[in-house]
C-alpha cells in the first residue's frame, strides 16, 4: 500500500503537482490603489511572484518638466506617496534649495522638522493599522486611524489640508503656526504614549498576530542593501542605517533620538514582525523628537528666503531624505536659463522595496505573501509616480 | 574618500575608459565613462575593499535633447558612508548600455523603467519589459523623450479630451 508524506510548507514526494498561476489583485487593502501580482504556485506554496505596475502612472517626471516654475511641482510631489505628503513636499524643496543655495530661517527649519515627525507618525499609524487589517484584526485599524485623525487635525489648522498639503514651500513655509498649535500638539503628546501602548496590548504582543508574521518573508541584510531597500524595510534586516543620523539634514543633528533595527524577537531578524515592530518603535522615537523641537523652536519669520521665482543656476544634484517608507530622493537637472526643471527624476522607496518582493515570497504559502506584502508598507501612488 | 580620491583609482585601473571627469561641476562632482565599459567599472566600485560601493541609491535615465541619451548612477557605501556619481552617454539612434543588474539588483527596475521612458536598451539585463507604460503602448515610443509627442487617440479614445 502506498504511503504519502505529507509536510505543511511543501507539495514535494508522491503529492507533486503541476504549477498553477493565479492573479492576485489588481486590488488589495494594503496596497491603497492597484498593483497585479502574478503568482506562480505549486498548491499553496509560492513558486515566484511577478509584479504588474503601471495601473496609476501619472506621469510625474512629465509633468514637472512642463511646470512654468519649480514651486508649481510641489502638489505634484504631494500626490506620490499621499498618506506622507509633507515627507515628500519636504525632500524635494531640500533638494532645489540645496541646487540654489538658499538658505532658510531656524524657525523653518523647525517646524518642517515638526511636521515630517508628526507625518513620520501619522503615516506609521495607517501602516500598523491596515497591517493588522490586512491579517483579520479590524480593531487595532480605528483605534489607529482615531490617533492619526489627530495629527490630521494639526495639519488642517496649520495649512488647510488634511491629505495633501503644498506647506513646505521653496525657502520658507506657507503659513506659520496658529496660536492654538502648540496647546493641540502637546494634548496629543500626551495622550498618544497611552494609545500606543493600547494598540500594542491588543495586536503587537498577540499571540495569533505573532503566529502570522513572525519568520515570514525573512529579508536577510545583505540582499536588503543589494536590492537598495530602505526605511524600516532595511532596518527590519537589523541594518542601523537612518538619514536623519547618517547623512542629517534640516536640525537632526540636534536632537537625541534611537535607530530602531529589527532585532529578531519574535523569530528570524528581517522578517515580517520586525518590520511591523521598528515602525511602532519609530513612533516612540519621533515623539521624542518632536517634544525636543518644540522645546527649542525660536521666533522668526517663515518666508524669509522664500525667492519670487526660483531659478537655480546650472547644474544637478541628487538629495535623498528619510520618508516614513524610506530613502525619497530628487535628482534634479536645471539647465540654468529655463525657470522649470530640465529633469526630474523621484527615487520613489515604495517601487524599490517593491522589487525585492519576489525574493522574500518564494516557498511560503498564498496566505503568508498577503502578510508579507503588508509588511513591505507600499503606497502604489509612488510605485508608479 | 572624496570623489577626486575616488577617481583617481578608477582612472589607474580604466584609464583607456574614461570620457570625463568634472571635479568642479556644481554641487556634485561625476565622472563619463564608455556605456560598454560601465559594467566592469561598477563592479570593481562594488568589490574593491576601500571603495566597498554596496548600495545604488539611484538610476536615471535622461534626455540631453541634443541626439544624446543619458544613465546617471548615483552610489553610495554603507560601510565607508562616501559617494560617488557615474554617468554615460549613448546616441539616440543606438541607444545601448550595459546592464549593472548583476552588480546591484536594485538596477533591474531602475532600467527597466529608463527603457520604457526613454528607450534605451540594457544590454545583459534578465527582463527588460516596460514597467510603468501599458503592455500595447506604441512599440518606440517613449514618453519622457524630450521630442515625445502625445498621440491623437489611444485605444479609440481622444487623448487631448
Amino acid at each position: 500500500m502506498a504511503t504519502f508524506e505529507i509536510t505543511t510548507r511543501s507539495a514535494k514526494g508522491d503529492l507533486k503537482t503541476d504549477t498553477m498561476i493565479l492573479n492576485m489583485g489588481p486590488q488589495h487593502p494594503s496596497t491603497h490603489g492597484v498593483l497585479r501580482l502574478e503568482l506562480v504556485v505549486d498548491g499553496e506554496i509560492i513558486v515566484d511572484v511577478i509584479p504588474h505596475l503601471g495601473y496609476l502612472h501619472r506621469c510625474f517626471e512629465k509633468h514637472a518638466e512642463q511646470m512654468t516654475n519649480y514651486q508649481q511641482v510641489i502638489p505634484y510631489v504631494d500626490r506620490m506617496d499621499y498618506v506622507a505628503a509633507m515627507g515628500n513636499e519636504l525632500a524635494y524643496v531640500l533638494a532645489v534649495e540645496k541646487l540654489m543655495g538658499i538658505e532658510v530661517p531656524e524657525r523653518v527649519q523647525y517646524i518642517r522638522v515638526i511636521m515630517a515627525e508628526l507625518q513620520r507618525i501619522a503615516s506609521h499609524l495607517l501602516a500598523i493599522g491596515t497591517y493588522g487589517l490586512d491579517l483579520g484584526a479590524f480593531t487595532p485599524f480605528l483605534w489607529c486611524f482615531r490617533e492619526r485623525e489627530k495629527i490630521l487635525d494639526l495639519f488642517e489648522i496649520t495649512c488647510g489640508a488634511r491629505l495633501l498639503y503644498n506647506y513646505i514651500w521653496i525657502g520658507g513655509l506657507s503659513h506659520d503656526l496658529p496660536s492654538d498649535f502648540g496647546k493641540k500638539l502637546k494634548d496629543f503628546l500626551k495622550t498618544f504614549p497611552k494609545a500606543l501602548k493600547e494598540i500594542n496590548d491588543l495586536l503587537t504582543y498577540n499571540k495569533i498576530f505573532i503566529d502570522r508574521t513572525a519568520n515570514i518573508g525573512v529579508l536577510p541584510a545583505d540582499v536588503a542593501i543589494n536590492y537598495g531597500c530602505s526605511g524600516p524595510m532595511l532596518r527590519g534586516s537589523g541594518v542601523k542605517f537612518d538619514l536623519r543620523k547618517n547623512e542629517p539634514y534640516l536640525v537632526y543633528d540636534r536632537f537625541e533620538f534611537d535607530i530602531p533595527v529589527g532585532e529578531g524577537k519574535m523569530g528570524t531578524v528581517g522578517d515580517c514582525w520586525d518590520r511591523y515592530y521598528v515602525r511602532v518603535r519609530e513612533m516612540e522615537e519621533s515623539l521624542k523628537i518632536i517634544e525636543q523641537a518644540w522645546e527649542q523652536i525660536p521666533a522668526g519669520d517663515v518666508h524669509a528666503a522664500i525667492p519670487k521665482k526660483a531659478r537655480p543656476p546650472q547644474g544637478e544634484i541628487y538629495f535623498r531624505a528619510e520618508n516614513p517608507r524610506g530613502e525619497i530622493g530628487f535628482y534634479i537637472i536645471s539647465d540654468g536659463h529655463s525657470s522649470s526643471p530640465f529633469r526630474v527624476k523621484a527615487r520613489a522607496p515604495s517601487f524599490v522595496n517593491l522589487s525585492v518582493l519576489p525574493e522574500i515570497s518564494k516557498g511560503y504559502m498564498i496566505a503568508d505573501l498577503v502578510a508579507i506584502l503588508g509588511s513591505v508598507d507600499i503606497v502604489l501612488g509612488e510605485v508608479d509616480r | 574618500m572624496n570623489a577626486n580620491e575616488i577617481y583617481e583609482k578608477i582612472r589607474n585601473k580604466f584609464e583607456d575608459a574614461i570620457v570625463e571627469f568634472k571635479s568642479d561641476a556644481i554641487v556634485e562632482p561625476y565622472l563619463e565613462v564608455k556605456p560598454d565599459r560601465v559594467k566592469e567599472i561598477c563592479e570593481f566600485l562594488r568589490d574593491e575593499p576601500d571603495l566597498a560601493f554596496d548600495y545604488l541609491m539611484c538610476l536615471s535615465g535622461v534626455d540631453y535633447a541634443n541626439g544624446t541619451l543619458g544613465v546617471v548612477y548615483h552610489l553610495y557605501s554603507m560601510k565607508h558612508g562616501h559617494r560617488f556619481v557615474l554617468k554615460v552617454k549613448v546616441p539616440v539612434e543606438n541607444p545601448v548600455v550595459q546592464s549593472v543588474e548583476s552588480v546591484w539588483k536594485s538596477a533591474n527596475w531602475h532600467e527597466r523603467e529608463a527603457y520604457d521612458m526613454f528607450g534605451i536598451i540594457f544590454e545583459g539585463h534578465p527582463d527588460l519589459r516596460r514597467i510603468l507604460m501599458p503592455y500595447d503602448w506604441p512599440e518606440g515610443s517613449h514618453p519622457l523623450r524630450k521630442d515625445f509627442q502625445v498621440p491623437e487617440f489611444y485605444n479609440g479614445m481622444k487623448v487631448p479630451y
